[in-house]
């Protein structure tokens, strides 16, 4: 047996195995029953039923370093993050969003203001209202910069978790895999890669609604795969759902830039982090329509049907190379440096 | 270094692949009987696991990775030399996955964290950059690996070299370990498949004598993963007509000679001796060691009175190092799963034995790629998907 950790590492942030167990080792006391899918859930977000609607709300809070990167900027990633997470619960259209920021001293105003900007460009694009927000200041070195929490709302009529694959089920993944990571990677470490190596960082609230008006009830299952990357979400819905899935490795977009950064830091795609990106499960029968309907949106043109879900070995997510399979492992501790 | 994609898919074709495994079936077949062989290289068994080929391989083939990581088979008396070196207050330079390969009880990394002068470097040059810059020191490389990096070693041996810089050999010479195994009637191995990149110097040939001695037949292979499909195949055939031969299957870079320059450098300065390896036991002509020409450079001898390795050994090895098999896995006749520390309390970040601290090591390698259950009945495609 794992002894219980009595200080916190980095890896418990890192979105896998660590981190799980640390929520559920501490922050599962916090949780009450309620009606509908609450924190016990470990989902994306809650859903509280009010009226013949549900009410979903999420939270999240966003550290980057650096704060501006090819492709985006932490103001992008704290509402692509929140409006994505509210998506992935079925609910497409965000009420309103808040945020709160924390802010060390010295802290330069022109950034701020950039990131006033970003947050609210961001916003417009997902159709998403501010409503309120906080802010406070600490002093020299005691956080890194800026910290940005942004809580989002809205309502939908039905609830899709990450619980929901059956055997037979299709998973598909909404476009190439590895670019947030692998972006932030390269311009923090200084790596000099060659090409354009840009975070996919967008809300894809309308993109998972193309996906759901196409699919309607068979769209079963949904996860973006932010920390811990494809593989991570793969996992918690293979537990989650009881059901085993088998991942076609050539089937998965990749595109050339990330797959040779990866290579040379000996980094697996598939455990890399994304902003951008859903991992959507649907009934067989519905999954071409789905994805027509996700290639046919600007955000979804590389959507592929990347694995399968099947009753023999629950929980295992497992790796078809197309030479042979293996078990995909679990993304564990710190992978990469935080990236979110 | 941009690699030619197109030349390595020819290596990973999926067609190619179910094609091997076949005509692995028709021999194995044939036999009638459970086989088992064992490949001696690290990169073979990166390959193997990365790319799942265990699942592919008929059932009665069981492919065993054997002592191929050069850091899981140096001893635990050879890092408490490295340790006692830098406690005496040389600079150890040394290969990265060495740092924290334990001891009897404690790794350069303990030592280098008490404040000893611990170096990592890529190359035997970069040690003696060191030993250059920090001339009133003693520089100690602590020279590891197999056959391709002890000519590295031998080259700069023979080299002017600063005063103050010597070398700790622990290398290891390969096939004299496979005789061992081969030897042992626990592990019941066949055959074995050599690593091609040591074969590109050594040659094919190195092997004939092993193959005559042994009755075991050996293939050289490259590590795409057709390369060793085909490797395989190849063995079962030689094992199915019961021709204890050397075969090169690696011809587009492994000749049966090798290379001839390089390996008289090698021998001009190295001498296979017999030495432990770890979890193997003595293994003889195992270790190489400097020629005593090379005296002026052996750190045993020139340091020889600062080696006092009793100060590093004086704690009982920890209750946790007990229970790690890593010498029956060496041996063939245990794996991973096998061990109850695995991917719990021996994981890379905190490694308990020697195989999950290299990333070559087997520990770490199945840790990495999700271990080896048998997959060979899970299917890779849903009905009806194109
Ligand atoms: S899992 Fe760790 S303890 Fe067990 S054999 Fe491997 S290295 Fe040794
Ligand atoms: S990992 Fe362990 S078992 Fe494998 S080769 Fe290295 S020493 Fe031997």
């Amino acid at each position: 047996m794992e002894k219980p950790v009595q200080k916190i590492g980095l890896k418990h942030g890192s979105g896998g195995r660590a981190m799980r167990q640390l929520i559920e080792d501490v922050f599962l006391e916090l949780a009450s029953p309620v009606d509908g899918v609450g924190l016990s859930a470990l989902d994306d977000g809650a859903a509280i039923r009010v009226g013949d609607q549900w009410l979903v709300i999420t939270t999240d809070s966003h550290v980057v370093h650096p704060i501006v990167f090819p492709g985006g900027d932490i103001g992008r990633l704290s509402v692509s993050g929140t409006v994505n997470d509210l998506a992935m619960m079925g609910a497409t259209e965000p009420l309103a969003l808040t945020c709160a920021v924390i802010l060390e001293e010295g802290f330069p105003r022109a950034d701020l203001e950039r990131i006033r900007d970003s947050l609210k460009a961001t916003a417009l694009e997902a159709g998403a209202p501010f409503v309120t927000g906080d802010t406070k200041v600490m002093g020299k070195g005691e956080l890194d910069g800026i910290v940005l929490n942004t809580t989002g709302v809205a309502l939908t009529r039905r609830v899709v978790t990450d619980a929901g694959l059956r055997p037979g089920d299709l998973l598909i993944v909404t476009g190439q895999v590895g670019d947030h990571g692998m972006a932030i990677m390269a311009k923090r470490h200084d790596l000099g890669l060659q090409g354009d190596l840009r975070s996919d960082v967008a809300p894809i609230n309308g993109l998972i609604r193309a996906a759901l008006a196409a699919g309607g009830d068979d769209v079963v299952a949904m996860k973006d795969p932010t920390r811990g990357g494809v593989s991570g979400s793969l996992h918690e819905m293979a537990a989650k759902g009881r059901v085993g899935i088998v991942l076609t490795e050539q089937a998965v977009p990749v595109r050339d830039e990330v797959r040779a950064a990866c290579d040379m830091l000996g980094i697996d795609p598939l455990l890399v982090a994304n902003e951008g990106k859903a991992v959507i499960g649907v009934r067989a029968a519905s999954a071409q329509k789905v994805l027509a309907a996700l290639r046919a949106h600007p955000l979804g043109r590389d959507a592929a049907v990347f694995a399968h879900a099947m009753a023999e070995r629950p929980g295992a997510v497992i790796l078809d190379t197309g030479l042979g399979r293996r078990l995909l492992s679990e993304p564990e501790g710190e992978l990469l440096p935080r990236i979110c | 270094m941009a690699k030619d994609l197109t030349q390595e898919l020819k290596f990973r074709d999926p067609a190619k692949a179910r094609a091997l495994a076949a005509a692995m079936q028709r021999n194995l077949d044939a036999l009638g009987r459970e086989v088992s062989v064992m490949h001696v290289c690290g990169s073979h068994e990166q390959a193997i696991a990365r790319f799942g080929l265990r699942a592919v391989l008929p059932p009665q083939l069981k492919l065993i990775m054997g002592p191929g990581c050069p850091v899981c088979v140096t001893d635990g008396p050879e890092v408490d030399e490295a340790v006692a070196l830098a406690q005496g207050g040389a600079h150890v330079c040394t290969y990265g996955d060495m740092l924290r390969l334990p001891g009897t009880s404690r790794s350069l990394a303990d030592a280098q964290a008490d404040g000893a002068r611990v170096h990592v470097v890529y190359s035997v040059a970069q040690a003696v950059d060191v030993a250059r810059a920090h001339p009133a020191d003693q520089v100690v490389f602590m020279a590891s690996g197999f056959e391709t990096t002890a000519v590295a070693t031998a080259a700069i041996a023979l080299t002017d070299l600063p005063r103050n810089f010597s070398i700790l050999s622990v290398h290891k010479y390969v096939p004299a370990a496979m005789e061992v195994v081969s030897r042992s009637k626990e592990s019941n191995i066949e055959g074995f498949i050599a690593a091609g990149h040591a074969a590109i110097i050594t040659g094919s040939a190195i092997f004939e004598p092993f193959a005559a001695r042994t009755g075991s037949p050996v293939v050289v292979a490259g590590f795409e993963p057709l390369d060793i499909l085909a490797a395989i195949v190849k063995l079962t055939e030689l094992i199915l007509e019961r021709r204890p031969e050397v075969f090169n299957a690696y011809p587009r870079c492994v000749t049966r000679a090798g290379n001839l320059p390089a390996q008289k450098v090698l021998w001009r300065v190295f001498e296979p001796r017999a030495g432990k390896w770890r979890g193997i036991a003595e293994v003889p002509d195992g270790n190489l060691d400097l020629r005593p020409e090379f005296a002026r450079l052996d750190a045993r001898q020139r340091l020889g009175l600062s080696l006092d390795t009793s100060a590093v050994r004086d704690e009982a090895a920890a209750g946790l190092e007990r229970e790690c098999i890593c010498g029956p896995i060496m041996m063939g006749l245990a794996s991973p799963h096998d061990c109850a520390l695995f991917g719990k309390a021996c994981v890379p970040e905190a490694p308990v034995g020697a195989c999950m601290v290299s990333s070559e090591g087997t520990c770490r390698i199945w840790h990495t790629y999700g271990g080896a259950p048998d997959l060979r009945q899970v299917e890779g495609r849903p009905a009806g998907q194109g």
